[in-house]
């Protein structure tokens, strides 16, 4: 790997959560549906744990947060704090398990999305904010979960596509050494002599 | 080797988690001119042009995901509008003749009528940002700001009510509390009969739903009942709010919840969730000094 690629994944991540709030706060937060508005942040972060592993998902979770309470003028480390866990343990689903089917995303989004709903709500009213327990609520948080594991897969696709050629164990590379090394790895390459 | 990485691993997850637990306790705990504040607010000044071009690019492709709502709730709102104008038709009639009266007894009694908006200025701002969770906190961001001489208190209306006050407030933007912000409350005035005062609150876990509280509990109040604001100008609990601001509309006035709970369920009159302007009104003839913060303890910890 050369200088510049090690830059590139921070790079890109800088990027992309940079537009995934400014794009959130000016645009999606603006669109209701059901009396909700989708909230893409945390599966942005959920997708980036799945694709780059647990500890990039954990820094990028804590740098969306901080910017999302920083932007919206909230108590700062709040929203960093949820991000942090979902980034994680995205992240920690992916080496521990490394689930290959199509709709992990999904699972994924939908978990994150309600981890992130609840935990911000429970965390508020531990800060002293009155506590919104109703039906509704419920109700609400529901359908926010279904917004958001609709939205989970093209998130997902969308993350990757952007962050595709700087991940350290991306396909494409594996496929370059494939052709490099004649599709086995240099300890397993048969001797000349045997 | 392996071991390694993971200690790293959770050396890095811990430092996170202290960081962004330092942040909070340091947040919570300082006032609104604490150093944390200050970059805050300096570095949303950054930020507030890049969200004010990204929501006007934007513009076009939340015109697109509203256009479904809208139109199914542009039907039931002509319907509704129907009854009511023909309902008003008949109203304007009779406050006609009863104008006609005041002002001829106004004029008789000297009464000073100078509340209302003659008072303010009002400045037209642009909606550019929205907190993501409204249960909790509902509140807009407005690209106007302390340039434009917005202070903190100031009120706001927008689409023919009431929409909320002025909670925070940089060079060239300001928060917004929303009346359906569960810190929020308004005094308020119902339009029924006997023009009985309340305190209106967001419903918990439905901000839409507005409650008026503290009413008579023999009020005569009936759904469809106009709220406006009370305005109270004591010079000891001074109300945010103009009296006469139209707040909202009477949805649901149960004699035995008013018997038990003193209170009704109100809607508001704007369009809160699909704002794309507000009307900040700045007081004239201001001491120049900013108002007290007023709210719950999220204001209370230094949140707008």
């Amino acid at each position: 790997m050369n200088r510049g690629e090690g830059y590139q994944l921070p790079l890109r991540l800088a990027l992309l959560g940079f537009l995934t709030v400014v794009v959130q706060i000016a645009a999606i937060s603006q669109v209701t549906v059901f009396g909700v508005s989708a909230d893409i942040s945390p599966l942005v972060v959920a997708s980036v744990g799945l694709l780059a592993g647990s500890l990039p998902g954990a820094v990028f979770g804590f740098a969306v947060g901080l910017f999302v309470d920083v932007a919206l003028v909230q108590t700062l480390g709040v929203t960093s704090l949820l991000f942090i866990a979902i980034g994680y343990w995205s992240g920690r689903l992916r080496e521990l398990r490394d689930p290959a089917h199509g709709l992990v995303p999904l699972a994924v989004g939908a978990v994150a999305t309600g981890f992130s709903t609840v935990g911000f709500a429970l965390m508020q009213f531990l800060l002293g904010v009155r506590a919104p327990v109703s039906w509704l609520l419920l109700r609400q948080v529901v359908v926010t979960i279904l917004i958001g594991s609709l939205l989970a897969l093209p998130i997902y696709a969308l993350v990757r596509r952007i962050v595709r050629g700087s991940l350290p164990q991306d396909p494409r590379r594996r496929r370059r050494r494939a052709y490099t090394t004649g599709g086995l790895s240099p300890l397993q390459r048969p001797s000349a002599g045997r | 080797m392996y071991d390694k990485q993971v200690r790293r691993r959770r050396a890095v997850l811990a430092l996170l988690v202290v960081v962004s637990l330092i942040l909070l306790t340091a947040y919570f705990g300082e006032s609104a001119g604490s150093p944390l504040h200050s970059v805050q607010r300096g570095v949303v000044a950054v930020l507030s042009p890049v969200q004010e071009g990204a929501s006007r690019a934007l513009k076009p492709v939340r015109d697109f995901f509203g256009w479904f709502g809208d139109t199914a709730r542009a039907k039931k709102e002509r319907d509704q509008l129907r009854k009511q104008r023909d309902q008003l038709l008949q109203e304007v009639a009779g406050y006609k003749v009863a104008m006609q009266n005041y002002q001829q007894l106004a004029g008789i009694l000297g009464v000073d009528d100078s509340g209302g908006l003659r008072g303010y200025d009002q400045h037209t701002a642009r909606v550019i940002g929205r907190s993501l969770d409204n249960l909790v906190s509902d509140r807009l961001q407005l690209d106007a700001g302390s340039g434009d001489g917005v202070r903190v208190g100031d009120p706001v209306i927008g689409d023919g009510g009431l929409v909320g006050h002025v909670s925070f407030v940089g060079s060239d933007y300001s928060f917004v509390t929303l009346v359906t912000d569960p810190s929020s409350a308004v005094s308020v005035r119902v339009l029924d009969a006997a023009g009985d005062f309340g305190l209106m609150k967001s419903s918990v876990g439905n901000p839409l739903d507005l409650l008026v509280q503290l009413l008579p509990r023999d009020a005569s109040i009936q759904q469809g009942d106009i709220v406006v604001t009370a305005g109270s100008r004591s010079s000891a609990l001074e109300s945010l709010y103009p009296p006469n601001i139209p707040v909202g509309r009477v949805t649901k006035a149960d004699p035995v919840e008013l018997d038990a709970d003193q209170q009704v369920h109100v809607s508001p009159l704007a369009d809160l969730r699909h704002l794309v302007f507000a009307q900040i009104l700045i007081g004239r003839g201001g001491s120049g000094q900013q108002r007290a913060q007023v709210g719950g303890p999220a204001v209370a910890a230094g949140g707008p």
